[in-house]
């Protein structure tokens, strides 16, 4: 065990890191939407900038809740429920 | 003479020299095989050929055009794949299985008729069982039976469908149909059973979990796309497509939340994703059928991917639920970049390859503007994200140290993943080697800058939304239900009613039969004379006026009392005698009558 193992994400540095580089991403995916020439539009909320980061968001968040909503109240049981 | 031959044929023949070879001969004969298969495909011609005369029925073997070319192409390549990925197997069955079953698809894939495609649709369903069971389990021995049970099930009514159809028909073409009568219903159900559209889902996500780590690989690219293959062909812009499609792949999503083994998450997946297809066969317009065939062949490569590295993590490690793995990046880094470059595939990232067939479809839902429709698939392309591309890796590689220090798999493993790691980012930078293929001419352009920003935009903050919520998303120790609830719960509920009310209903007839009735029989012929007294005496007592009640009430008593009494003295043997001849007297009356 003297090869050293390979822990990069296990350092707060890193981490730290990673996420002021996400959040850069992030924060640039919605300003360069302001400057995107649009080609197709199909929908009207298409043309307001950042709607689909919104969009990204809400969705997610409305499928864990709903998600586990289910499950919780109705549709997960114990491992063995089957035997 | 011969250049080319059919192609379901090469993998069902080529069977069946498998348990006779062995050590490297038989692991360069697997890969020969797809090879042979695929300059077979490059050399067949278009149009109907291989036709052969079956009790005065035409079947044909290889109806060959594009349609049927772009499914051929991605099966073939992906058989290629697959038995890279399981050359190390020493179980001879289970390739035996999956030639059987590779060799089903194409023999489907090339159907021009009914009775040939219902053959090879029924070696599909017996083959895949086989890739369930060999891995020998309690769990993949019910799995698979259930499977098996629901697959006859599903080809009972397809059979029915056919041979309604042909009687009224009286073609077995296999061709464009009319939703319009109860055969075309049947044929359609056996047909959306196949590609797991709700409720006929269950089979999917209840078996290919219990698979083996190689056949789980295979079963997740044939039989949903076969599917998905005789839906273009027969069904396209159907209505009730559009609607099952668009549901299937928000269902599968839901339910991937709650999933807690890697494989089942990623069975979900395969339920949410055919759901694009099947609505994209469900609008029929050619980008729509372009999306679902595009959709399936990168669908193949990387749902394939996505299995072997979490076969690969189970091989490894014995495990497969998120809530005992964990930390796994510091010993399979490389496992984990080619699971990622699925994860991003599947998730339609830009420069992926499913971000040049999903939003075909997505963008034909648009453009006929079913706006229900491209909210539910767009909604279903962020949980994509978050379960394939987030949850699954972060939980399996990251989050918490579970201990484990497994390997990396085998080197054949990483090869088959990193080959379709290739394809996957091949369509997805060049997608017109792929549009090249589809059976309509492509008018679409995915790399436009709005089309990215906005895919980006979608994706990042689905990210955001996921980590935000990391201590609510993680896999929890439960199972859930779904629609095999109804038949294993049925099964038992129905065992319990056989084992209590009927079987006591069974015991109480027996008692009736073979001891009651009996017995009482044999007491009335000790006397019957003293029971027709008793009798009516019986009926004397309802009708008696009340002060001669009590004594008849006593001599009902008595009688019972001395039963069966003394039989001889009401029985002179003078009386016996002139019975007896009264009797002979009346027969021989009848008799000369």
């Amino acid at each position: 065990m003297e090869k050293k193992e390979f822990n990069y994400f296990d350092k707060p540095e890193n981490i730290k890191r990673l996420k002021i580089i996400s959040y850069i991403a992030l924060a640039l995916t919605v300003v360069i939407d302001f400057f995107v020439v649009r080609k197709y539009v199909h929908f009207s909320w298409e043309n307001v900038p950042g709607f689909y980061a919104l969009f990204g968001f809400i969705a997610c968040v409305l499928i864990i809740v709903l998600a586990k909503f289910l499950g919780h109240k109705w549709l997960m049981k114990r491992e063995d429920y089957y035997d | 003479m011969i250049n080319s031959m059919p192609p379901g044929l090469i993998f069902i023949f080529g069977a069946i020299l498998i348990p006779l070879l062995r050590g490297r001969v038989r692991q360069a004969y697997l890969l020969l095989v797809p090879i042979v298969a695929y300059v077979n495909l490059l050399n067949i011609p278009e149009g109907s050929g291989f036709i052969l005369n079956f009790l005065g029925y035409e079947l044909i073997l290889g109806k060959v055009d594009k349609l049927s070319m772009v499914f051929g192409h991605v099966f073939v390549i992906m058989s290629f794949i697959g038995f890279i990925y399981s050359i190390h197997l020493k179980d001879s069955g289970q390739h035996v299985a999956a030639f059987l079953y590779i060799g089903g698809s194409l023999g489907v894939t090339f159907a021009g008729d009914f009775i040939t495609l219902f053959i090879f649709w029924e070696i599909m369903a017996l083959s895949s069982t086989y890739l369930i069971w060999a891995r020998r389990t309690r769990e993949s021995d019910g799995a698979g039976f259930r499977y098996l049970l629901v697959h006859l099930l599903g080809g009972l009514c397809l059979l029915v469908g056919i041979i309604m159809n042909v009687s009224t028909t009286g073609s077995t073409a296999f061709n464009l149909m009319q939703l319009n009568n109860l055969a075309a219903y049947l044929i359609l159900i056996g047909f959306i059973l196949n590609a797991a559209v709700p409720p006929f889902s269950a089979w999917l996500s209840d078996a290919y979990p219990e698979a083996t780590v190689t056949g789980a690989v295979f079963l997740s690219a044939f039989t949903t796309k076969t599917a998905v293959y005789v839906l273009i062909r027969a069904f396209p812009g159907t209505e009730l497509l559009v609607w099952l499609g668009a549901v299937m792949a928000f269902y599968g999503v839901i339910f991937a939340v709650l999933a807690n083994d890697i494989r089942r998450l990623l069975a979900y997946h395969i339920i949410s994703q055919v759901g694009y297809m099947v609505a994209g066969v469900g609008i029929g317009t050619t980008m729509a059928l372009n999306g679902a065939a595009s959709h399936a062949f990168s669908h193949i490569l990387y749902k394939g991917l996505l299995f072997m590295g979490a076969g690969a993590v189970l091989y490894m490690t014995g495990k497969s639920k998120l809530t005992e793995l964990g930390g796994l990046y510091k010993t399979m880094p490389i496992t984990l970049t080619l699971y990622m470059i699925g994860g991003f595939s599947i998730s339609a990232f830009p420069l992926f390859s499913g971000f040049v067939s999903k939003s075909m479809v997505v963008t034909a839902a648009a453009d006929q503007h079913l706006t229900m429709i491209w909210l539910l698939l767009s909604i279903s392309s962020a949980g994509t994200f978050l379960h394939t591309g987030l949850k699954l890796p972060y939980f399996t590689w990251f989050a918490k140290d579970s201990g484990i220090r497994a390997k990396e798999p085998p080197i054949n493993m990483l090869i088959a993943m990193a080959i379709a790691s290739f394809l996957c980012i091949f369509i997805g930078v060049y997608p017109s080697a792929l549009y090249s293929l589809l059976p309509y001419d492509v008018l679409y352009e995915p790399y436009t800058a709005e089309h990215v920003v906005w895919t980006l935009q979608v994706l990042l903050f689905t990210a955001l939304g996921f980590f935000m919520l990391l201590k609510k998303v993680g896999g929890e120790p439960y199972i859930t239900l779904d629609t095999d609830w109804f038949y294993r719960k049925g099964a038992s509920g129905f065992m319990w009613v056989l084992n209590n009310p009927m079987a006591k209903f069974g015991a109480k007839i027996a008692r009736v039969a073979f001891e009651t009735i009996p017995s009482s029989l044999s007491w009335i012929s000790k006397n019957p004379m003293a029971v027709l007294k008793i009798a009516s005496d019986t009926v004397l007592l309802q009708f008696a006026v009340p002060e001669k009640r009590e004594e008849i009430k006593h001599r009902i008593e008595m009688e019972k009392k001395i039963y069966p009494g003394d039989i001889i003295m009401h029985w002179p043997i003078g009386t016996v005698v002139l019975w007896v001849i009264l009797f002979l007297l009346a027969y021989l009356l009848i008799y000369y009558l």
